[in-house]
C-alpha cells in the first residue's frame, strides 16, 4: 500500500546560515522505496515547484560508502539496524507517518548544506595514524610468510569494516568518536604487521581525536547499536586497554 | 593522421616488463620534489597512485567529488582480487592467469599489457597483507581463495564480501600517511570540469569547489585520470550515483582518444529493479555463484504462476526446475563468466519464464549448497544421523559465514529471507570495459596525460572477469604507473612550477563557467533527472545486452534528440555560487549525453559479437556470440571531431603472439 | 586539567578507578551496618573501631574524601564537555532506542546521589567530626553505653528521612546497573568474562542498596512499635 507522510526536515543555506525545520508533504510513496527514493521524490517535486532540492551525502547506494548520513526520527540511519540510510525502506514507516530528518549533530561536524555535514575530523584522525608505515614498493614479504590466526583476521576484519559514516557520533549522547577511532585502532593491533608501531597510533589517534572536539565515552553502547556494521564495543575496550599500555611504557 | 603508438616492448612476452622497466628513464629523488602531479580520483587506481607517487617524493594533489577518498565507488567490489600465488596448489601461474583473462575478455585486449597484470598480480596481494588488509585465512592462518567465474582455479583472494572496501581503505591508510606528511594535497568536495593542454601537453585541471562552488585551476606537470567507468550512462546501474564520466570525456574533447566505449559489461547477479522510482541497482557478489545454483522453472504455466504471485519457488519440484547454465554450459555451470551468465538470464526471461512480477528475473538458490554444507558440518562434529533440520541449520551457519553480509543486504532491500527461499537476480550495468585509450606507459593520446583503473580501456577486452578489476585498479597505481610516469617526467625536472595565469587557463575556465552559467540561467522545465532517466532507457533497450543495427541507428537519433532537448529544457534551480548538488548533476548528464552517442555508434561499427557487445544479427544457432577476428580482431579509437557523430575511428590492431585466436568456450 | 588527565581516555579511566574503589568502600560501609539488624553490640564495636583507629581516620577516611570528591567533580567536568560536544541539539533524539536510561542519565544519578551524601555528612559525618575532634570525646560513649546504634535509630524515626534514603539508594542502584561493568569496559576489560562481570555487576547494583534500604526500614519500622 502507498503511504502519504508528513517530512519535517532541517534546512540550511550554508555553513553561516542558522537553519530551521522545514515541514514537506510527499504522497503516493511506495514500501519497496528506499528511504533516499523518498527523497528523491520529494527533491523532483521540490525542483519543479522552482525550488531548491534537499542537499543530502549519498553515493553508493548499497551501504558501504559511508556518504549517507541521516538523523531519522532521533536514530541515526533511521529505525532499522544494521543498515545505512540507503538501505532504510520506507516498509518500515506507515501512511500518515510524520518524519524528522536532520543532519548529523556533533561540534566537530558542522554543517555544510541542509543535511550535509563535514566529517573531515574523520580525515584528520586516520591521518594521524590509521596506517600502517610500509611503502608500497612491492618489496614486502611473500603475503603467507607470516601466518595470522584465522581469529585474530576475523576479529580484524569485523574492526576494519567500519565505513566511516559517522553514526557512532551522531547517536552518542556525548558525540564521542570513540567507535570509530577504536575499529582503526583494532585492526591493526590485532595484526602483526600493526603491532609494530601500534602504541605511536593510538596515542597519536587519540590525541587527534580530543583535538576535534569529540565528548567523553560514557559506555551506553548506543553506537554500537546504531552502527550500520555492528562494530563491536569490545573494540573501545582493546583501544582502552591500547591506549593504557602505550600510556604506561610510553 | 594520428598514427596509434601502443609502445609494447619488443621481447619475449613474460621479460618485456621486466626489461622495459630497466631501461626506462628514471628522475633522480631529489629532482622529484620538483614536479607535480595530479590525481583525479582516488578509488583503487587513483588511491594507490597517489600513495605511491607521494612516498618516491612528487608532490601530489589529489582530487575526488566525495569528502573522503574512502568512499570512492571501489569499495562497492565485494566478492575478491584475483591473484597467479597458487597458494591452492591448482597448477595457477601468471601464465594461466593472462590465458584466462584474454580468453574471458574474447581476445580484444592488448596481450602485453595483460601479461603484465598477471606478473604483478602476486605483490598487490604481498603489499596489501603488509599495510595491514585483513584478508580471509583458513584454519592454519594461511590466506584463502575462493573460485570466480571464467576460471578453473582458486585464485581469489577475498576479504569476507567486502574486498574492495578492505583494499581501498589499504590504499587510504596509505595516501592518509602521505597527506599526513604533507606530500599529497587532497582536495576533497571537488569535481575537474575540464584538463587543460599547454603546448600539447597536459598541465593542469578546472576543477569545482563542491562547497563553495569557486572554480579553481590547479597546474602540474602531468595529469593522471582514475574516475572510473561510465556505467552510469544507463543511469540505472550498480554504479554510485556520483559515479560520472566527465573527467574522462573531457579528456576525450581535449585529445585523448576513446577505446571501444561500446565495451560494457553487464553483471548478471543484480537485485531486480522493483519500479520506475529506482535510483540504482545493488550487485550481489559473484562469488555467490561459488554456492548458488541459477535456474528458472522448467514449464511456462510454473512461471507465469509465479509471476503472479501464486505459486512460491520452493513449491516446483527439482525435476521441474531448468538450472539453465549448468544444461549449457556443463563444464564451467554456475560459473559461466558474466556476459554469458547475463545473456543466458535474459534469454530465458525473454522467453517468458521470469520470476518477477516484471517477468526479468531468476533465482540464485542455496539450498543444494546448505545442504551440502549441512551433511559436511556435521559429519566434522561427529553427529551421526543429523536431522533435516539439523543439517538445514549447521549448513546456514556456513552459508552465513561465507556471504552473511549480502544475505543480510538482500534481506533489507528484498524483504525475503535468502536462506528460505532462492534470491532473485537479473542483469545490471555493472562496469566499463571501454574507457580512454592508453599505450603501454598508460599515458592516452595526449602527453602528459594519463589514465589508469576502470577509466581506461584497459586490459579486460570486451569482458571483464570476476575478481580482475581490482587487481588492475591495484597494478596501475601500485606497480605500472609509478614507474612509467618517470619516463615521461625525467625532461620536466628543469622546467618549474607551472603557472596557472595563462590564456590556456583563461580559455578553459571561461568555457566551464559560461557553461554552469548557462545551466542557472536556463530555467526549463525538466529536471537533470528526467533527462538521465530518458537517456538510461534509450541505452538499455536499445544499446544494451543485445543490439541490432537498427536499435543502435534509432537509439543515435534519440539520443541526438535528447541531448538537443536537455540544452533547451533543462531547468537547474538555486544558484551558481555556493553547493548545488541539481548543478553538479547537469555538468554530469551533459557529457553522458554525448558520451552515450558515441557509445551506440562504436557499437554499430562493431560487426560482430564479443564479449559484453552482443550484436543480434552476429550469433550462431544455438545463440552464442560470434566473433568476427578476420575483420574486427583490433581495439576501435575514437578521435573527437566537434562533436560525437563527426568522430573519427582509428584501428590499433592487436596481435596474439603468444595465444592462439580461438572461439571461446565454456561448454 | 592537563597531563595524563587530558587525554578523554585517560579520563574515563580515572573515573573507572575512582569508581570502583567507591564500589568496594559500599561492601564495607553494607558489611558494617548489616550488623545492626542483628547485633547491637557488633554494630557498636565495629562503629568505635572504624571511628578510632588511626589508620582507618587520619589514612582511608581522607582517600575516601578525595576519591569521592574526585569521581564527582570529574563526571561533572566531562558532562560539561560532553554537552558541549553537541553545539545544535536534535529536535528528536530518541535516546531511549539503543541506550538505557541509566547508561544516558547518570549525571542525574550521580546527582541524586550526591545530594543524599550532603544529607547523609549532616545526619552522621558531621556530628560525628564534631564530637571526636571538636570535642575531643573520643570516648563513643553516652550514657554509659556506645552511642552508635543508638544514634543511627534516631536518624530513621521520621519518615521523611526514610523516604529520602530508600529513593537515593534506588538511584545508587541505577547508577551501579550502568556504572560497574561500565568501569570495566573503560579499563580495557571486555572479553570472555564481560557476561560474568555484568551479571555480577547487576547482581551488585540491585543488592548492596537494597541492603542500605533493608536497614533503614528495619531501623524506622522497628521503633514504630515503640
Amino acid at each position: 500500500m502507498n503511504m502519504n507522510l508528513t517530512l519535517k526536515i532541517w534546512r540550511q543555506k550554508n555553513a553561516q546560515d542558522k537553519g530551521k525545520m522545514v515541514d514537506y508533504k510527499v504522497t503516493d510513496i511506495s514500501e519497496h522505496m528506499s528511504f533516499l527514493e523518498m527523497l528523491d521524490v520529494l527533491n523532483e517535486q521540490l525542483v519543479s515547484n522552482n525550488e531548491e532540492p534537499v542537499a543530502f551525502d549519498h553515493d553508493c547506494r548499497e551501504g558501504i560508502c559511508g556518504m549517507c548520513s541521516l538523523f531519522i526520527n532521533g536514530e541515526a540511519h533511521g529505525p532499522d539496524r544494521l543498515i545505512t540510510t540507503c538501505q532504510l525502506h520506507m516498509r518500515k514507516f506507515k501512511d500518515g507517518d510524520t518524519i524528522y530528518i536532520e543532519p548529523w549533530r556533533a561540534k566537530a561536524f558542522p554543517v555544510i548544506k541542509d543535511l550535509i555535514v563535514d566529517r573531515m575530523a574523520f580525515e584528520r584522525i586516520q591521518q594521524a595514524g590509521g596506517f600502517i608505515s610500509v611503502n608500497t614498493s612491492g618489496n614486502t614479504t611473500d603475503a603467507n610468510a607470516i601466518l595470522i590466526p584465522k581469529k585474530d583476521a576475523d576479529l580484524s576484519m569485523d574492526a576494519a569494516s567500519c565505513i566511516g559514516c559517522g553514526a557512532c557520533v551522531a547517536t552518542c549522547k556525548n558525540s564521542s568518536a570513540m567507535l570509530f577511532v577504536a575499529a582503526k585502532v583494532s585492526q591493526f593491533a590485532l595484526l602483526p604487521q600493526g603491532k609494530v608501531e601500534a602504541a605511536d597510533r593510538v596515542m597519536n589517534m587519540v590525541r587527534q581525536m580530543d583535538l576535534e572536539g569529540f565528548g567523553n565515552c560514557t559506555n551506553t553502547a548506543a553506537c554500537e547499536v546504531e552502527c550500520p556494521k555492528g562494530i563491536s564495543l569490545e573494540n573501545i575496550a582493546r583501544m582502552n586497554r591500547e591506549y593504557l599500555c602505550a600510556s604506561i611504557a610510553g | 593522421m594520428t598514427t596509434l603508438n601502443s609502445k609494447i616492448p619488443k621481447g619475449p612476452i613474460k621479460d618485456k616488463w621486466t626489461d622495459y622497466k630497466n631501461k626506462i628513464n628514471l628522475v633522480n629523488p631529489a629532482n622529484k620534489r620538483n614536479i607535480d602531479i595530479i590525481i583525479v580520483g582516488t578509488g583503487l587506481a587513483g588511491g594507490s597512485a597517489a600513495a605511491t607517487l607521494a612516498e618516491q617524493g612528487y608532490n601530489v594533489k589529489a582530487f575526488a567529488y566525495q569528502d573522503s577518498p574512502r568512499r570512492a565507488h571501489s569499495i562497492a567490489a565485494q566478492g575478491g582480487i584475483n591473484a597467479a600465488k597458487n597458494y591452492m596448489g591448482d597448477g595457477d601461474s601468471n601464465y594461466r592467469l593472462f590465458y584466462d583473462t584474454v580468453k574471458g575478455g574474447d581476445y580484444r585486449s592488448r596481450e602485453a599489457n595483460v601479461y603484465r597484470l598477471a606478473e604483478v598480480s602476486g605483490n598487490i596481494i604481498d603489499q596489501c597483507v603488509a599495510q595491514g588488509v585483513p584478508l580471509a585465512r583458513d584454519y592454519g592462518g594461511q590466506l584463502d581463495n575462493r573460485s570466480f567465474g571464467g576460471t578453473l582455479v582458486s585464485r581469489t583472494f577475498y576479504a569476507k564480501g567486502q574486498t574492495g572496501q578492505q583494499l581501498l581503505l589499504g590504499a587510504y591508510s596509505a595516501m592518509n600517511r602521505q597527506i599526513g606528511r604533507g606530500k599529497i594535497e587532497m582536495f576533497n568536495r571537488h569535481e575537474m570540469l575540464d584538463v587543460v593542454i599547454v603546448n600539447g601537453k597536459a598541465r593542469g585541471i578546472i576543477a569545482r569547489n563542491l562547497i563553495t562552488g569557486e572554480i579553481e585551476r590547479h597546474s602540474a606537470h602531468a595529469v593522471v585520470i582514475a574516475s572510473g567507468g561510465y556505467g552510469n550512462v544507463y543511469f540505472l546501474s550498480t554504479n554510485a550515483m556520483g559515479s560520472n564520466a566527465t573527467a574522462a570525456w573531457k579528456s576525450h574533447k581535449r585529445g585523448a582518444f576513446f577505446a571501444n566505449p561500446c565495451f560494457t559489461q553487464i553483471h548478471p547477479t543484480c537485485i531486480p529493479r522493483s519500479g520506475d522510482y529506482q535510483s540504482k541497482l545493488t550487485l550481489m557478489s559473484e562469488s555467490l555463484r561459488n554456492d548458488g545454483r541459477i535456474w528458472v522453472p522448467k514449464k511456462l504455466e510454473d512461471a507465469k504462476a509465479i509471476q503472479q504471485g501464486k505459486l512460491k519457488p520452493t513449491e516446483i519440484a527439482e525435476e521441474d526446475r531448468d538450472y539453465y547454465l549448468e544444461r549449457r554450459y556443463p563444464s564451467f555451470g554456475n560459473l559461466a563468466p558474466r556476459d554469458i551468465s547475463s545473456r543466458a538470464a535474459k534469454e530465458r526471461c525473454d522467453a517468458g519464464y521470469g520470476v518477477n512480477a516484471t517477468g526479468e528475473a531468476v533465482y540464485l538458490d542455496f539450498s543444494s549448497a546448505i545442504k551440502r554444507y549441512g551433511t559436511e558440518k556435521a559429519r566434522v562434529l561427529g553427529i551421526e544421523n543429523p536431522s533435516k533440520e539439523k543439517i538445514t541449520e549447521l549448513g546456514e551457519a556456513v552459508i552465513e559465514e561465507k556471504y552473511g553480509n549480502l544475505f543480510l543486504m538482500y534481506e533489507k532491500i528484498v524483504d525475503e529471507n535468502p536462506y528460505k527461499t532462492p534470491m532473485m537476480i537479473y542483469p545490471a550495468t555493472h562496469y566499463t570495459m571501454g574507457g580512454l585509450w592508453v599505450d603501454y606507459n598508460l599515458m592516452t593520446t595526449v602527453p602528459g596525460l594519463y589514465c589508469i583503473g576502470e577509466a581506461n580501456f584497459s586490459d579486460h577486452g570486451a569482458n571483464r572477469l570476476g575478481a580482475s578489476a581490482l587487481m588492475q585498479g591495484l597494478a596501475d597505481g601500485y606497480f605500472v604507473l609509478p614507474y612509467t610516469i618517470g619516463d615521461y617526467l625525467a625532461p620536466d625536472i628543469k622546467t618549474g612550477k607551472i603557472p596557472t595565469d595563462t590564456p590556456e587557463f583563461d580559455q578553459a575556465e571561461k568555457e566551464i563557467k559560461d557553461k554552469l552559467d548557462f545551466f542557472i540561467n536556463n530555467k526549463g522545465t525538466h529536471s537533470v533527472d528526467y533527462f538521465h532517466k530518458k537517456l538510461g532507457k534509450i541505452m538499455w533497450d536499445k544499446v544494451g545486452m543485445a543490439r541490432n543495427e537498427k536499435g543502435l541507428k534509432e537509439a543515435i537519433v534519440e539520443i541526438q534528440q535528447l541531448r538537443e532537448e536537455f540544452w533547451k529544457d533543462v531547468k537547474v534551480p538555486g544558484e551558481i555560487s555556493g553547493m548545488n548538488t541539481e548543478l553538479e548533476k547537469a555538468m554530469r548528464v551533459a557529457d553522458f549525453l554525448e558520451l552515450g552517442e558515441l557509445f551506440a555508434k562504436d557499437a554499430l561499427e562493431r560487426k560482430e559479437s564479443c564479449g559484453g557487445h552482443f550484436r543480434e544479427e552476429y550469433q550462431t544457432e544455438e545463440g552464442e556470440a560470434l566473433r568476427d577476428d578476420v575483420n574486427f580482431a583490433f581495439v576501435s579509437v575514437w578521435e573527437y571531431k566537434g562533436k560525437p557523430s563527426d568522430a573519427v575511428l582509428h584501428k590499433e590492431e592487436l596481435k596474439f603472439e603468444e595465444l592462439e585466436l580461438k572461439t571461446r568456450s565454456y561448454k | 586539567m592537563s597531563g595524563f588527565l587530558s587525554s578523554t581516555i585517560a579520563r574515563k579511566v580515572a573515573m573507572a578507578l575512582s569508581a570502583l574503589f567507591l564500589i568496594f568502600f559500599l561492601i564495607i560501609h553494607l558489611a558494617v551496618n548489616l550488623t545492626s539488624l542483628f547485633s547491637v553490640d557488633l554494630f557498636n564495636n565495629l562503629s568505635h573501631f572504624m571511628g578510632t583507629n588511626p589508620l582507618i581516620q587520619y589514612a582511608l577516611q581522607p582517600v575516601l574524601i578525595v576519591g569521592v570528591v574526585f569521581h564527582f567533580v570529574l563526571g561533572f567536568v566531562l558532562e560539561i564537555k560532553n554537552r558541549k560536544s553537541r553545539g545544535v541539539k536534535y529536535v528528536k533524539y530518541n535516546g531511549a532506542a539503543n541506550a538505557t536510561w541509566m547508561s544516558r542519565n547518570m549525571e542525574i544519578s550521580g546527582g541524586v546521589i550526591l545530594a543524599f551524601i550532603v544529607l547523609h555528612f549532616i545526619d552522621f559525618w558531621f556530628p560525628e567530626m564534631n564530637t571526636k575532634y571538636v570535642l575531643g570525646d573520643m570516648s563513643g560513649m553516652l550514657d554509659g553505653e556506645y552511642r552508635y546504634f543508638v544514634e543511627l535509630q534516631h536518624k530513621f524515626v521520621e519518615p521523611w528521612r526514610v523516604v529520602v534514603y530508600v529513593l537515593a539508594f534506588i538511584l545508587l542502584s541505577l547508577h551501579l546497573l550502568h556504572g560497574f561493568q561500565s568501569a570495566f569496559q573503560s579499563l580495557g576489560v571486555n572479553n570472555k568474562y564481560t557476561s560474568c562481570i555484568k551479571s555480577f555487576g547487576n547482581f551488585y547494583a540491585i543488592v548492596v542498596p537494597l541492603g542500605f534500604i533493608i536497614i533503614a526500614l528495619f531501623h524506622h519500622f522497628s521503633q514504630l512499635n515503640h
